[in-house]
């Protein structure tokens, strides 16, 4: 069953999008999809803005406030950018209708940046059947990445499976006898992390010792952090949402568990996590980025940093700046601006898709120094390094190269 | 034997967050027939309330007793405003107003203090009791305000006027009307104390869980869970319910092979599905009596 | 603390019958009407309303579900989400690992949802009000636990759910696969509501709300109650579970985290804003949660749970007793004063 829905979309696909990039050509005749005129490009979003994981929903508005920033100062090519967000309050069936408006009814462009794993996994076949882009999808499961099977569809951010095989990698590199013990959600992208701790962990022919999974409505993870270290485990994968991250670094502490301590991008905030757990108990565990954490001071002088003040203190005042998801936001939607920029006045579903698998050392200001957007017609996952850090009871340290985990 | 003790402990004191919730889920059952589903956004709000009141200087102590006063207040203006005109509705339409503060409240926390989890204080410090890695003085002093709020309820209801008119408007309205009992205001009453009592737990549940909108979330399922199974007409029970919850569910995660860590909350509903069929009151409820 | 000794409290008014022998005829021809206008709207419409009516149709049957157990036997659910997500899961767990066709799985998934609701039944039996609540509510915490849960994932598919495919309208009819999906949920609608419609005004009937309205009272009578209950509750569990596998159906994918407890509380939502105890309340339950989030996210995008439930307040006030109470009262009000006036 699962090989016939391939193949469908498989025939589905613009035989254009193997061609691979072809030249921005200028002055050619002006070529527009659903959505565009001389004037403007309708695009959609989905993201949750209310609901069990409204705080998300910062995503949304930080994107809108960017757009707002891009028609201030122009637009894209002289076309003002109309960005619909509708809430799906984190619940798929919702995503599949406020998309569907969107697309039929609304008739957007593309859909930039829609929000959540099982969201957006609930209309990556109808996206790929309409042959509607679902661009720079705000997940970071790895199967986005997957030109053949979803043409329409492309991740954006490094996927959490990459950056579990980079922990395992980590850990062994300190201690290639290692017991290691996993906190995620019970979660997809809990899941993914754990296979990737996993697969890394393989690699050298050991197992995850304890693996301790949470729920969002548990109220404490006291009792898996304890169990971790009663197991004897002498390193800690720690995926686990800020608010759970920091009550496991101050549990650990607590009982004075002293393990390699490596916390997953997710929760490795300053203002979220570590202040709350305290810097003492947080001191020396690493992690990994490849935004600019806001709450860090390290960026204090930091010429991207200094850019994201001006820009949240002129079009999103009332976001908060501690939290990295209004970094999240501006950077995601900058990414589908350059795509749409690369188009020129070819605006077709077509070549946005080409255009989006077409980016080349694309910088963002809020990206670690170093890091740059890469896509190509066989490779769908725009964000791929990440840099290790280690917190020193005050900020983190990067240290070591920038690395890529396994891609997919 | 060391792992069985640290996680009895840890049950303990996520139970003692419990048993703080079902205390004052039980308080409004007295008074009004009816789990609220607004009572976990209640107290949320009243913690946010107290962390804005510190962080505009005032001390721990007056932000506490400031944020219990203002939602004694909000307690019984939301009976009064809210609820008392659907008194005469059927039953069940007031708990589409639960539903609708609960939405309301948690919205408007999110939209007031935003989503960052924020830290909260706590009057008892968070060092090892007695230097022993098991239970820190926070919990302790959670446990030990839950037991005082007990005790103070027991003398507030078998000892003065206005408990027992509360108990008599609650048991039998008609009756009590007649004896001259304002039984409408015993009413909020029962709104306001509910509400002052979980704006205690909020303030005592935040320093562990950290301050945000749905704080109070799981807290509140699994007060529920604990106020049931303890039985809901009687306080004490819930909150040896809320302990046994916490013990329970740890318990379980524990020594359950294969199944345990991934499906520790439904085991803990099942047990207390299980302890229901044997004692459908709880265990220390009483079953009501019809009459025909 | 005392436990009071309570009045049964009848759950919903008794549905008072009767009235102006005009309406009852009048009610007739509405319902013509409304069937009517209802195979007309996918013409007059298309695409991605078409579906939000198809939506509207099995939130509609959800509550139905509901409504016989909760409306009509007086057995309290908070858990009714769980049997929706049951039977989206057998649909799509019978179409896209065994390649049943779609029709045949609603029987499979209603009939799933029979069996556990009757189990499910019997150990509630011995609940009453909020503990049977409790108990309903655990079901539906714990189904995403189940449905997420490894030793599982081979059916599930775990965390990432599963997709199902669209069924395609048969060749001999001009319309597309929405409009068709459309209709043939409005053909299993009216069915099941025909169903339910018998079943009230049954004896059976009776026999379940005489035990909503007084246990003792019916069992003194002579009807069984437990079996009536359990029964209640199986019938109760197969209607949401049939409306669960259209779900699954017209979103093509279901997914645990589809199916959380604020599923079943917005049933409930709908039931008592439709109105307890009547069959046409449930499809207005079925449009308010539907359409009422979406208004409610237009008003302001920050506040839209507040807006939400300010709406779900106002509602509340002014019909206390859902749609079908507000309409009932304003029919007697209006036949009332007609009554009044003087004859011609």
């Amino acid at each position: 069953m699962k090989q016939l829905t391939r193949r469908s979309i498989i025939a589905a696909a613009p035989a254009t999008l193997a061609l691979g990039a072809l030249p921005r050509s200028a002055g050619a005749a002006k070529k527009y999809g659903p959505g565009v005129t001389d004037k403007s490009i309708k695009i959609g979003n989905t993201c949750f803005y209310s609901g069990p994981a409204s705080s998300y929903g910062t995503i949304g508005r930080a994107m809108a406030a960017y757009y707002k920033m891009v028609n201030d100062q122009g637009g894209v090519n002289g076309r003002m950018i109309d960005f619909l967000s509708y809430d799906d309050a984190y619940s798929p069936p919702k995503t599949v209708e406020m998309t569907r408006k969107m697309v039929e009814q609304d008739h957007v462009f593309l859909d930039a940046g829609p929000l959540g794993t099982p969201t957006n996994s609930a209309i990556w076949h109808y996206m790929n059947q309409k042959k509607v882009p679902q661009l720079f999808v705000s997940t970071g499961a790895s199967k986005w990445n997957d030109p053949k099977g979803h043409p329409w569809t492309i991740g954006w951010q490094p996927n959490y499976h990459s950056e579990g095989l980079i922990y395992a990698a980590y850990i062994l590199k300190q201690n290639p006898k290692a017991k290691v013990a996993v906190l995620y959600q019970d979660d997809d992208f809990g899941k993914d992390y754990l296979r990737g701790v996993s697969d890394g962990l393989a690699k050298a022919r050991l197992k995850i010792a304890v693996a301790a999974s949470y729920e969002t409505t548990d109220t404490t993870v006291d009792s898996q952090v304890i169990a971790m270290k009663s197991a004897g485990c002498n390193a800690f994968v720690n995926t686990a949402i800020p608010k759970f991250a920091a009550q496991a670094i101050k549990k650990a502490a607590e009982i004075e568990w002293k393990p390699v301590h490596v916390l997953s991008s997710i929760g490795a905030s300053v203002a979220a996590t570590l202040k709350p757990a305290g810097f003492e108990n947080a001191k020396g565990t690493v992690s990994d980025f490849y935004l600019k954490d806001p709450t860090d001071p390290q960026w204090k002088d930091d010429a991207g940093y200094k850019w994201w003040v001006g820009f949240m203190d002129k079009y999103y005042p009332k976001g908060d700046k501690t939290d990295v998801n209004n970094v999240y936001g501006p950077s995601n939607a900058a990414t589908v601006v350059q795509a749409l920029k690369q188009c020129g006045d070819n605006l077709t579903r077509e070549n946005v898709m080409r255009q989006a698998a077409n980016l080349h050392n694309f910088k963002l200001p809020m990206l670690l120094p170093g890091i740059t957007i890469n896509t190509s017609p066989t490779d769908f996952a725009p964000v791929k390094q990440v840099q290790m850090a280690r917190f020193d009871g005050e900020r983190w340290r990067l240290f070591g190269p920038l690395l890529t985990g396994a891609v997919g | 034997m060391q792992l069985l003790l640290q996680q009895i402990m840890a049950g303990l004191a996520n139970g003692a967050i419990y048993a703080l919730v079902a205390l004052a889920v039980v308080m409004i059952y007295q008074a009004i027939d009816h789990l609220n589903f607004a009572q976990g956004e209640m107290a949320t709000f009243s913690s946010f309330l107290a962390w804005q009141l510190i962080a505009w200087g005032l001390p721990y102590w007056a932000a506490f007793f400031t944020a219990v006063i203002l939602s004694f207040a909000a307690g019984v203006a939301i009976e009064r405003v809210l609820f008392r005109p659907l008194h005469h509705a059927p039953i069940l339409a007031s708990l589409v107003g639960f539903i609708a503060l609960f939405s309301i409240l948690n919205s408007g926390d999110g939209y007031l203090w935003n989503y960052t989890i924020k830290t909260f204080p706590t009057p008892f410090g968070t060092r090892p009791l007695f230097g022993s890695a098991l239970i820190d003085t926070h919990e302790a002093g959670m446990i030990g305000v839950t037991v005082l709020l007990l005790a103070l309820l027991y003398l507030f209801f078998r000892r003065t006027r206005l408990g027992l008119a509360m108990r008599a408007a609650a048991a039998n309205p008609d009756s009590a009307r007649l004896v001259g009992i304002r039984v409408g205001w015993m009413t909020a009453l029962g709104w306001g104390m509910a509400a002052a009592i979980g704006a205690v737990a909020g303030m005592l549940i935040a320093p562990v869980v950290f301050l945000e909108p749905n704080m109070m979330l799981g807290a509140l399922l699994y007060g529920f869970a604990g106020a049931v199974l303890g039985g809901l007409s009687s306080p004490g029970g819930a909150v040896l319910g809320g302990f046994a919850v916490g013990i329970i569910e740890n318990l379980a995660a524990t020594y359950i092979p294969y199944v345990g860590r991934d499906l520790k909350l439904t085991i803990a509903l099942i047990v207390i599905v299980a302890v229901l069929m044997v004692r459908p009151a709880g265990l220390f409820g009483r079953s009501a009596v019809s009459r025909v | 603390m005392t436990t009071q000794p309570q009045e049964a409290v009848p759950l919903a008014p008794a549905q008072t019958r009767g009235g102006p022998a005009a309406w009852p005829a009048l009610r007739h021809w509405v319902m013509i009407g409304a069937i009517a206008i209802a195979l007309v709207l996918p013409f007059v419409f298309h695409g991605f309303v078409v579906f939000q009516l198809t939506l509207v149709m099995i939130y509609g049957l959800a509550i139905l579900g509901l409504n016989l157990l909760t409306g009509f036997n007086g057995q309290f659910s908070l858990g009714h989400g769980a049997f929706y997500g049951l039977g989206a899961y057998v649909t799509a767990i019978l179409m896209q690992r065994w390649g049943v066709a779609y029709y045949w799985t609603l029987p499979a998934a209603g009939g799933v949802c029979f069996l556990v609701g009757f189990l499910f039944g019997l150990p509630a039996l011995r609940l009453q009000g909020l503990y049977l609540a409790l108990a309903t509510f655990a079901l539906a915490v714990a189904l995403p636990q189940l449905l997420k849960f490894h030793g599982l994932e081979h059916w599930t598919g775990g965390v990432q759910g599963i997709v199902v495919d669209q069924p395609d309208p048969p060749s001999f009819l001009p319309i597309d696969a929405d409009q068709w999906l459309y209709y043939f949920t409005l053909a299993v609608v009216l069915i099941l509501f025909a169903g339910a419609a018998n079943l009230v005004r049954s004896r059976t009937g009776r026999a379940i709300m005489a035990i909503r309205d007084h246990p003792i009272a019916a069992s003194a009578m002579g009807i069984n109650a437990p079996l009536y209950k359990t029964l209640t509750f199986g019938v109760s569990a197969l209607y949401t579970g049939i409306a669960g596998a259209l779900g699954a159906i017209a979103v093509q994918f279901v997914a645990p985290d589809s199916f959380n407890f604020l599923l079943s509380i917005s049933f409930l939502v709908g039931l008592i804003i439709g109105g307890m105890g009547s069959l046409p309340g449930c499809l207005f339950g079925g449009l308010f949660v539907l359409y009422v989030p979406n208004i409610a996210e237009s008003v302001s995008r920050g506040l839209a749970g507040a807006v939400y439930g300010v709406i779900m307040l106002l509602v509340i006030f002014v019909m206390p007793s859902g749609a079908a109470g507000f309409t009932r009262l304003v029919i007697a009000r209006l036949s009332r004063s007609r009554n009044r006036q003087p004859p011609a």
